[in-house]
């Protein structure tokens, strides 16, 4: 099982479109080309044999997410920010 | 035209599901250069006949496919013998072809050499996968590359008033196979059986079954449009 990252030709990063089954990589990279890109030519793929990833668990989500939403010093809105500053 | 029949034939019956997708898409590729092709042709020849006409309403005789393409799918080694085959005939042809002085003709192969490029890939890893797999695979796959091997000479039979002298493509085939095959731990036949008669016409049994099944549907209700 490969999980399979695909950047578009005018895409800045790699986003997951799916999974699929292959003996190697070098067949998981052909068949992410045929089924996920119709071999678009410039177009950038990744694939990862799915037991390399390792994700966070739901259980934990807590512990993983929570406490820096308590703790309001985390976050940068504290400052005054000056008028005609554009784009921040 | 006749090689993306027999590829489709293999649509849902692939070893696996991703490899169903693969054959597919060459079949796809296969006969969209059959289409550019057979239109040309039907223009060229100005009989008012176009690719249907030309795909579905000649017999057995008037095909003038080689022979290499027509046979059975065999076993998964068998299709991918004539695979990897046919591409590395096809690459150099095309790629003669798109310098070629028609500039239709330059279009379609500089077209149709991309996606050969990829065929070509396709067909020689799984010729290496199975020559270099497993026992049995290395068998069949022999024996597939055994089967087919006498219908590669005729690709390159001399025809110099062709755009591109097939006879000057088989050293691009070769320097091609042979690597592929050492690689696969698979021996390049030897013997001089080189079957032919495609181009003029004289096929094995199998074109005609092949185009019964093609044909029935436009045999039926000639001149319908779809």
């Amino acid at each position: 099982m490969w999980e399979v990252f695909v950047r578009a030709r005018r895409g800045l990063s790699h986003t997951h479109v799916g999974s699929l089954h292959a003996p190697d990589a070098e067949l998981a990279l052909r068949n992410a080309r045929d089924l996920y890109t119709r071999r678009q030519e410039g177009v950038s793929i990744w694939v990862v044999p799915a037991s390399a990833i390792t994700a966070s668990s739901p259980d934990e989500k807590d512990a993983f997410f929570d406490p820096a939403a308590d703790k309001v010093y985390r976050h940068p809105t504290f400052y005054e920010v000056p008028d005609g500053v554009a784009h921040l | 035209m006749i090689a993306a029949q027999r590829l489709a034939e293999w649509t849902t019956r692939a070893p696996e599901m991703e490899e169903d997708i693969a054959l597919a898409n060459i079949a796809l590729d296969q006969l969209g250069a059959a289409r550019l092709l057979l239109s040309y042709a039907g223009e060229l020849e100005g009989a008012g006949r176009d690719e249907d006409a030309l795909a579905y309403l000649r017999d057995d005789r008037e095909f003038r496919n080689v022979l290499l393409v027509e046979l059975p799918n065999g076993d998964f080694a068998v299709t991918m013998a004539k695979l990897f085959f046919l591409a590395a005939y096809q690459v150099p042809l095309y790629t003669a072809l798109a310098g070629c002085a028609d500039e239709r003709l330059a279009a379609i192969g500089a077209k149709a050499r991309k996606e050969s490029a990829y065929h070509l890939d396709h067909g020689s890893l799984w010729v290496k996968r199975l020559g270099d797999g497993t026992e049995e695979s290395h068998r069949r796959m022999q024996a597939a590359v055994d089967h087919v091997w006498p219908y590669t000479h005729e690709l390159f039979v001399a025809d110099p008033a062709a755009p591109v002298d097939p006879a000057t493509l088989r050293q691009a085939f070769d320097d091609t196979v042979g690597p592929v095959l050492a690689e696969a731990t698979l021996s390049r036949p030897e013997g001089g059986w080189a079957p032919g008669g495609g181009r003029a016409g004289v096929h094995t049994e199998h074109l005609s079954y092949l185009l019964a099944e093609m044909q029935v549907l436009h045999r039926a209700h000639p001149g319908a449009a779809w």
